[in-house]
């Protein structure tokens, strides 16, 4: 909340020196002003691009915030901001409060992204299959020995419930996409509210298996290859295995906008997919959205 | 003139009695809009799935009970560390330093309680829990304990500073009476100081406690955010959820007017009545203390 807060802040900081700065263009209408919020995951990304968007179009003001894909879909469905990110799909619950409030998601797939599992440098466990990734987190391993590592207990690290990388990893690994399977994260699972916080304890703590997206797991960390099943090969996380299909904890990031976007929104969002907004994509450490 | 007097006089008077006022209105406001927002709660989950242990919001669990005892048991330990220390530490100020060094640790003292607590989560992150994971061999710092021990420091400030003034509000005479009939330093202040100073004390101390159980920030930077039910002394040492990171990190999620918006209204009423109850105990126990030194003195 108070990230949300301070993110708002710094954007409202630059949005007032800029607004000085191009005075002349009087580019202050809200025709020429993108409201753009929502999960943690793509908010560098998003960023980036702004960034990079606002420096070829001077007229257009784009302002980004996170706070987790929940918040994002909340605000567009309270009318608030123009363009909301998520790293899930819309639920049908909100899809259908959005509807009694007026208001029509409309899907846009801008990238994709892998989560990877991270671990820290001096656990020798390499590999795990889906099913084993599952039972450490559902509770049923609890030291590292049943799965092939040192005779230590496991700590499993998770993003806080409002994350929309918590409910794909409930949804793609704990339950192994099953809709009826009602497995849940061990109660001792710790819900941190950062990827920094996930990022700081695996690398402190030799205990610790975490799960984040590429773009955003840093180099001194080890990441687990995964197999979707025993007896098929172990798959590092990449640009490459998540475009053939090979990795199996890949996901579309999204962007929602209210209705089929129309003017600045539309060619902001035709950019976005455009090559050039691609490479930012592949440069962040995320893979580009396959058109 | 002397109308305009009086009439300054009404003027003031009531203004400071409305800002009096204020405080219970602004109090009984508050709490009107918790049970507002937080009772419907009642209506939409049953009363025995809210008194259930798991809690997991985005599939309707929403026991409450590991939040509360994870509040209560970082609490507890909070204050069995904030109370010596912060105690110790105002006797201390109080009756055995210096006056030189007296003025160095006043100050001091009180900057530690300007400290925003986001910073002392900082310091538990990167220092406190990769020391205390390795120093108690446990499987993860994050753990009721580092956030019990720096609730302890956010705690100690209220505690010393409270506690301070009380101990130096008692008369001298006391002292020195006790002085004549023969006690030491150390009885004076167990036997006659303490004693006499024991309702502001006992405020401190209650202040502490409240600063603890509302403290946010820090817990939800070092507690580890996991909702198991605390059952033991073992506890401590294991990752907990509490009410307020529980709320804080929910809050900006929850669609206005749901069912899990209504259940954080409701732990915040919970921890609501739960701060109002120790400031009654704390305030009846003063009550108390304060006749029987009257019928003493009478």
């Amino acid at each position: 909340m108070k990230r949300v807060l301070s993110l708002l802040l710094l954007a409202s900081f630059i949005f007032t020196s800029c607004s000085k700065s191009n005075n002349s263009s009087g580019s202050d209408s809200p025709a020429n002003y993108i409201e753009n919020k929502g999960s943690d995951t793509i908010v560098n990304l998003a960023l980036a691009w702004a960034e990079k968007y606002q420096g070829d179009h001077p007229e257009v003001r784009i302002s980004v915030t996170g706070g987790g894909s929940g918040t994002g879909i909340a605000a567009l469905v309270n009318g608030t901001v123009d363009i909301a990110n998520a790293s899930r799909k819309i639920k049908d619950e909100e899809t259908s409060e959005a509807q009694s409030n007026g208001i029509t998601p409309v899907e846009h797939i801008i990238a994709r992204d892998a989560i990877a599992v991270i671990v820290n440098p001096e656990n020798p466990v390499n590999e795990l299959t889906l099913q084993q990734i599952s039972d450490i987190y559902s509770g049923k391993y609890k030291n590292w020995n049943e799965v092939g590592g040192e005779d230590r207990p496991i700590v499993r690290l998770s993003r806080e419930t409002n994350s929309g990388t918590h409910v794909y990893f409930l949804e793609t690994v704990l339950r192994l996409g099953n809709k009826e399977d009602k497995t849940f994260f061990s109660t001792s699972t710790l819900l941190l509210p950062s990827s920094e916080g996930i990022i700081s304890e695996v690398r402190d703590n030799p205990n610790a298996i975490g799960y984040d997206g590429l773009g955003y797991v840093p180099k001194d960390l080890k990441m687990i290859a995964i197999a979707k099943k025993v007896g098929e090969p172990y798959v590092l996380p990449s640009i490459d295995t998540v475009n053939d299909k090979s990795y199996a904890i890949a996901r579309d990031l999204y962007m929602y906008t209210n209705g089929a976007p129309v003017g600045i929104i539309k060619d902001y969002l035709d950019w976005i997919l455009s090559d050039e907004a691609q490479q930012i994509v592949a440069d962040l450490g995320f893979v580009p959205a396959i058109k | 003139m002397e109308k305009s007097l009086s009439w300054r006089e009404f003027i003031i008077t009531r203004l400071i009695q409305s800002s009096g006022y204020s405080a219970i209105l602004f109090v009984a406001l508050i709490f009107f809009f918790l049970l507002r927002e937080g009772l419907p709660a009642l209506g939409e989950v049953d009363v025995s799935s809210l008194l259930n242990f798991r809690w997991y919001p985005i599939e309707s669990y929403f026991g409450i009970l590991p939040l509360i005892s994870g509040s209560l048991i970082v609490t507890l330990g909070a204050a069995l560390i904030a109370v010596p220390f912060g105690i110790g530490t105002a006797v201390y100020i109080s009756e055995v330093a210096p006056r030189w060094m007296r003025e160095i640790l006043k100050p001091l003292v009180e900057l530690l309680g300007g400290l925003p607590s986001v910073v002392l989560g900082f310091l538990g992150i990167l220092v406190l829990a990769p020391f205390l994971r390795v120093f108690l061999n446990l499987p993860t710092g994050l753990t009721a304990f580092t956030g019990s021990l720096l609730l302890g420091g956010i705690a100690v400030p209220t505690v010393v500073s409270v506690a301070e003034d009380a101990l130096d509000s008692v008369p001298r005479a006391y002292r020195e009476g006790a002085w004549a009939l023969g006690a030491t330093r150390w009885q004076t202040i167990w036997r006659v100081t303490l004693p006499a100073a024991k309702s502001g004390v006992l405020t401190a101390v209650m202040l502490g406690v409240g600063r603890a159980i509302g403290e946010t920030m820090t817990v939800m930077m070092v507690t580890g955010n996991a909702p198991v039910l605390a059952t033991g002394l073992g506890s401590l040492f294991a990752p907990v959820r509490t009410m307020t990171a529980t709320i804080a990190a929910e809050m900006g999620e929850v669609a206005n007017g749901s069912t899990h918006y209504h259940v954080l209204f409701f732990i915040g009423m919970v921890l609501f009545i739960i701060s109002l109850i120790v400031n009654v105990i704390a305030s009846s126990v003063v009550f108390r203390a304060k006749k029987r030194a009257e019928r003493i003195l009478s």
